[in-house]
């Protein structure tokens, strides 16, 4: 799937729901569900800076796609489940798609007030990271 | 809404009086528990800053023309509402500031540069906000005088022992939090002002919390310098206020050069104003300053008994009320308390906290409050607090104890 279809997919589950408390539940539940990274990988290198909760993010080329695993604290289960948001789109991907893509799906399932304020600085640097990592693999 | 056992307070007047209360925030009737960190302002200040640019916008003291003595007169008849507020002795002992943060900076910058040298030392507290750490350690730096802390127990108290034991001829500055931001600890600011004064220190007292819950009198404090910052107390943003004793004032140099701040330049040499008018170069925030009389009378006229009666009653009702919730642990369990709650929730991250009763919404304040040392000392990362003005209601605080058991109940 390229990362538009996976924008688009999560569209389409964000849609069943209509108020936000149930759109935050189902994030904290794929939040509960992301794979912790192995401890090795817990480095500060791998550690986002800007977030109120710790995230790391370890970034690998597989093949000729991006590969990435992140982890956050598991007290902080909306951190987790955006962390696993963004890795379900970019992950696996061509590194190209991955510099250029426009992820207009963050607004579009009215993530971009979570997103916002102090935690965007966080969510903000992870993007970040995942396409410069991205754009140093670009052909 | 449910009223509160004092029949000279009509809640939903005082709601009515601010404007800003009566919306909807993510579907939900707006819950505003962020009061420390800004409180809403009444009608009274907002109609005062609409009727000064409506019809009395002016450059103050200089102008010649109607407006400029308008807006002139009702600025300093704002400093003479502050002197009374605080009590001081002399409206010239008000200087209007840019706020708390400004305030400290321009006592660390003019008399900690002027009187303090190496080896000196200054003291303060654990429980200081960033505006009451970083200035003296900016000033520290450049002279070389050192900076000690007065620890504090966990409940959130000073220890008032480990306090006069750092007390000594070498302390010059003395510079402590009237209330925590972080825990609502009242410090017992009277006993450290004494003692500190007994070994030759200045003191300086932190009021930016305190302002709205504790009657104020600079004088029976005996405090150097007193600061707090308008909009924690219904008044605009961008205004706040140091208050200092003449004597220390006047041995202080101007920190910002500019206009109204001299008596006369020419190319070789300025001279410069008088107090107050030495400390406020520029043109200053006219339109908040003289809203802030408005503010004041606004808090006048309630009764900050009546206010602290009301708070008291909201602090009371909201820890028996959080108590019950399990897993939930107040952080700042200190006798003298303003309503002021912060805590945490056992394997809940605050700031999950905070975005899930903003859904709900209830606006609280997560994180470390700008006290990173205090949170250390705690060994957290931070809290969810919730804030009480006199415009708040149980019938609020009973939403936000649903509102954390929802957070629980999502969590789970």
């Amino acid at each position: 799937m390229t990362i538009n279809e996976k924008q688009d997919e999560i569209i389409e589950e964000f849609d069943l729901f209509d108020d936000q408390l149930d759109k935050t539940q189902y994030i904290i539940d794929l939040g509960k569900k992301l794979p912790p990274l192995p401890d090795y990988l817990h480095v500060d290198a791998n550690l986002i800076p800007g977030c109120q909760s710790k995230v790391w993010l370890n970034s690998e080329l597989k093949a000729d796609t991006v590969h990435f695993e992140a982890d956050a604290e598991p007290t902080a289960q909306i951190s987790r489940g955006l962390v696993s948001l963004l890795i379900r789109v970019l992950s696996d991907q061509k590194p190209e798609d991955v510099a250029n893509a426009d992820l207009y799906f963050i607004d579009r399932i009215g993530l971009s007030n979570l997103v916002t304020s102090r935690r965007a600085g966080g969510m903000a640097s992870m993007i970040q990271r995942m396409k410069s990592f991205a754009n140093e693999n670009a052909l | 809404m449910q009223t509160a056992t004092y029949p000279t307070l009509d809640l939903a007047q005082i709601r009515a009086d601010f404007p800003i209360l009566d919306q909807l925030v993510n579907g939900r009737p707006l819950v505003y528990f962020d009061n420390a960190a800004t409180t809403q302002k009444p009608r009274a200040v907002l109609d005062a800053l609409a009727h000064y640019y409506e019809h009395d916008n002016a450059n103050i003291h200089r102008g010649i023309h109607a407006l400029a003595e308008r807006a002139t007169s009702a600025f300093e008849a704002s400093r003479k509402a502050v002197q009374s507020f605080l009590n001081a002795r002399e409206a010239e002992e008000i200087i209007f500031t840019y706020g708390t943060t400004d305030a400290i900076n321009l006592v660390a910058k003019t008399y900690g540069r002027t009187f303090l040298g190496k080896g000196d030392e200054i003291l303060i507290s654990t429980m200081e906000h960033h505006s009451n750490i970083v200035p003296w350690q900016m000033l520290c730096e450049e002279r070389g005088c050192v900076l000690k802390v007065i620890p504090i127990n966990d409940e959130g108290e000073l220890l008032l022992d480990e306090y006069e034991k750092l007390l000594t001829e070498r302390t010059k500055i003395v510079s402590v939090v009237h209330v925590s931001n972080a825990l609502g600890t009242i410090n017992p600011v009277k006993y450290l002002i004494d003692k500190a004064h007994a070994v030759g220190a200045v003191v300086l007292i932190d009021g930016a919390q305190a302002t709205t819950h504790i009657e104020i009198d600079v004088q029976a404090l005996d405090c150097d310098f007193y600061v707090f910052s308008a909009h924690k107390l219904f008044g605009p943003t961008g205004m706040g206020v140091l208050y200092g004793k003449r004597a220390l004032l006047e041995t202080m140099p101007p920190w910002r050069g500019g206009g109204e701040m001299i008596k006369e330049v020419t190319f070789e040499k300025t001279t410069y104003n008088d107090i107050p008018y030495k400390f406020e170069a520029g043109t200053p925030n006219i339109a908040d300053v003289i809203a802030v009389r408005n503010a004041l009378e606004y808090v006048n006229t309630l009764g900050k008994d009546t206010i602290a009666a009301h708070e008291h009653e909201l602090l009371t009702y909201a820890t028996d009320a959080l108590q019950t919730i399990d897993g939930l642990r107040i952080i700042g369990q200190a006798k003298e308390k303003v309503s002021v709650i912060s805590f945490v929730l056992d394997g809940i991250h605050h700031e999950d906290t905070g975005v899930i009763l903003d859904q709900q919404g209830i606006a609280v304040r997560t994180g470390h409050h700008c006290c990173q040392p205090l949170m250390r000392r705690l060994g957290i990362a931070g809290t969810t607090r919730a804030s009480f003005s006199v415009y708040n209601t149980t019938d609020e605080i009973d939403r936000l104890v649903k509102g954390l058991q929802r957070v629980k109940t999502m969590m789970a």
